[in-house]
């Protein structure tokens, strides 16, 4: 059943509507049945989200009768910017992700994010699905504010993902959907994987994996479902190490992905194609995991280049 | 009057990345003016120009006070203003949501970092800023409630009005926010326009500067005394909301006295010329902002009203 939560009209011809995918089991009464629900495309140049929408109402559908809670699939919370290639709300260049709770009486944006909110409070888990943005790569991880990690990390230890970032508390974040869930009592993880405007097939997969397998924890599913990877769990803002750009210049990477580095490993160059020149080398400052990396090759000073979540030796 | 370079950066095939700023007077940080901070802040670097030059005059006629330094930075995003685009090239984000900065973080913090370093511990900050919203406003000091903000000092800019409103998550890394956190009198200026010149409302903003300054024994300046501000929260305003979308008319600007009841603008249906809907009044008042682009959506503040009485 494919519901509209959300409608403002537009000057010319056309309404914004935001739409959501309801699945629930055939023949039962939804009392007292447990409801997930899944979000993205909140910035519009975020694609993952949208191959794991797909894969899991095909996988729902494929098997019905597994289906034992409410399913609730929301691909789209920015269509205009989804259209458009606008990461926040065209024509207002405003960050979507920064508007929450919004408001019943106010503005369009502030009413729309209101709305959003009012349908999704109340799940049993709400997961947000981002794609970082089109500069970084991630690997499948679940970002936790420290607030409410207690309730959170056990959630996000079923969902299949490779990595779970605990971090700090960050006023900024409170305008976020997940902020804003998670302080209405509706717990909601959110996800970070691969790159913006693109689709990374095998992220996708095992996102839908583990979602699954939440939903089978939860009892929403009792069809089969793999047991989740182990997660590295990090706690401590030491754990991660920033590595950013010296410069302006072409970034050249010299390594893969998730990769084990050593400190000192060469992670890759930035480079001048006017002169020829190699301007500098970007090297693993500690032992660790590189779990971000840049992907858009023209930096700054300052871009980020990746992230390193240290290895433990002790 | 000294010319100097605030923070520089290399870029790839630009020219340097520079923010200048223009130091008049000697002796303790006295007044900071920032300007324009985004791509579209026109009339922000307009008005910063208007005050060097303004400046430049003051020091040759001796009328800066001993002891006080001011520094006037007429914008603080060049790279943007020169490709017309709101916020940073590269990755899209907004200077003004990046204080105080770090200077081993990503190109905005480090942009902020290296600017705060510069305008902290000033006694007085002002800020030439915008709103995200299209639209004109009635010449305002917009001030934080952040817990350290001073009305009484606000008057003294002798502009129609000084808006108090809300801290939002997001306001802490405005610049005028870390202004205040670092003692800094701070204050946000809005004239009419942003992204066009607006001559009178420029004027207004100068000689409310001036104004100020003389009257806290900055500067010598007797000009036009200014207005009697009234203070109003920014909740207390008055939103006139579409119902419908399409062409939008106002038949009132910005700064206009209206009555209850007033036919403020109207909406017409994009393709058949019919009116849709007419926007009234609810109050006796004033316009304070009203939208200023050709078309709306519904559910959109076109208008909002400072009442003469409380509603
Ligand atoms: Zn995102």
């Amino acid at each position: 059943m494919i519901k509209t939560i959300a409608s403002v009209k537009m000057p010319v011809d056309e309404i914004l509507q935001i739409k959501k995918h309801r699945l629930i089991p055939d023949g039962k009464p939804l009392a007292g049945l447990k409801r997930i629900s899944i979000v993205t495309g909140i910035h519009g140049d975020e694609l993952e989200g949208q191959y794991v929408c797909f894969e899991l109402i095909r996988r729902i559908q494929a098997q019905r009768e597994s289906l034992t809670g409410i399913v609730d699939i929301y691909p789209a919370m920015n269509p205009l910017g989804i259209d458009s290639i606008t990461r926040g709300i065209p024509a207002f260049d405003l960050d979507m992700n920064r508007i929450f709770p919004g408001n019943q009486d106010g503005d369009m944006m502030e009413y729309l994010a209101n709305q959003i909110i009012d349908d999704l409070v109340g799940s049993d888990v709400c997961i947000d699905i981002h794609a970082s943005n089109i500069y970084l790569t991630e690997i499948p991880q679940i970002r936790i504010n420290e607030l409410h990690k207690e309730r959170l990390i056990p959630l996000a230890e079923k969902a299949n993902v490779d990595f779970i970032w605990v971090h700090g508390a960050n006023t900024v974040l409170e305008s976020t959907l997940a902020h804003s869930l998670n302080s209405r009592n509706t717990p909601t993880l959110v996800v970070e994987m691969g790159v913006g405007m693109r689709i990374t097939k095998s992220y996708c997969l095992q996102l839908t994996e583990g979602i699954l397998n939440l939903m089978r924890e939860l009892g929403i599913w009792q069809g089969e479902t793999i047991p989740p990877r182990r997660p590295i769990v990090s706690e401590h803002p030491d754990d991660v190490c920033y590595l950013n750009a010296s410069m302006a210049g072409v970034f050249i990477p010299h390594v893969k992905h998730w990769e084990k580095l050593k400190t000192g490993d060469l992670i890759g160059r930035i480079i001048d194609p006017l002169k020829g020149e190699i301007l500098d080398e970007i090297r693993a400052p500690i032992d660790g995991h590189l779990f971000t990396i840049r992907e858009y090759p023209i930096v700054d000073a300052g871009s980020l280049i990746g992230r390193l979540l240290r290895v433990d030796h002790s | 009057m000294q010319k100097k370079i605030i923070y520089e950066i290399k870029s790839l095939y630009r020219d340097h990345f520079r923010v200048n700023g223009y130091e008049f007077g000697d002796g303790k940080k006295s007044v900071c003016i920032v300007g324009s901070t985004r791509g579209n802040e026109i009339q922000q670097l307009y008005i910063c120009s208007q005050l060097v030059k303004a400046f430049k005059l003051l020091e040759q006629e001796n009328r800066i006070k001993e002891g006080h330094r001011i520094l006037i930075i007429p914008a603080v995003n060049p790279y943007s203003l020169n490709i017309k685009k709101r916020f940073w090239p590269t990755d899209n984000t907004d200077i003004n949501r990046m204080f105080p900065g770090y200077n081993l973080g990503e190109t905005t913090q480090r942009i902020a970092a290296g600017v705060f370093d510069v305008i902290k511990e000033y006694t007085y900050g002002m800020q030439f800023t915008s709103f995200y919203t299209p639209g004109k406003f009635t010449p305002h000091i917009r001030m934080m409630k952040a817990g350290f903000e001073n009305t009484d000092l606000a008057k003294k800019f002798g502009m129609p009005y000084v808006v108090l409103r809300n801290t939002r998550p997001y306001d802490t890394t405005t610049l005028n926010y870390n202004w205040q956190i670092w003692e800094t009198h701070a204050f946000s200026i809005y004239t009419t326009t942003t992204s066009q010149i607006d001559k009178e409302s420029a004027q207004t903003a100068i000689r409310s500067i001036l104004n100020f300054l003389s009257k806290e024994n900055i500067v010598e300046y007797h000009g036009h005394e200014g207005y009697v501000s009234l203070v109003v929260e920014d909740t207390d305003m008055v939103p006139v909301r579409t119902k419908s979308a399409g062409i939008f008319e106002s038949l009132v600007k910005a700064g206009d006295e209206i009555y209850r009841g007033q036919l403020l603008g109207q909406i017409t249906d994009p393709y058949e010329g019919e009116i849709t809907e007419q926007l009234y009044s609810p109050v006796d008042g004033m316009v304070f902002f009203a939208h200023d682009e050709p078309l709306t959506y519904a559910d959109a503040a076109v208008y909002k009203l400072v009442a003469h009485e409380k509603v």
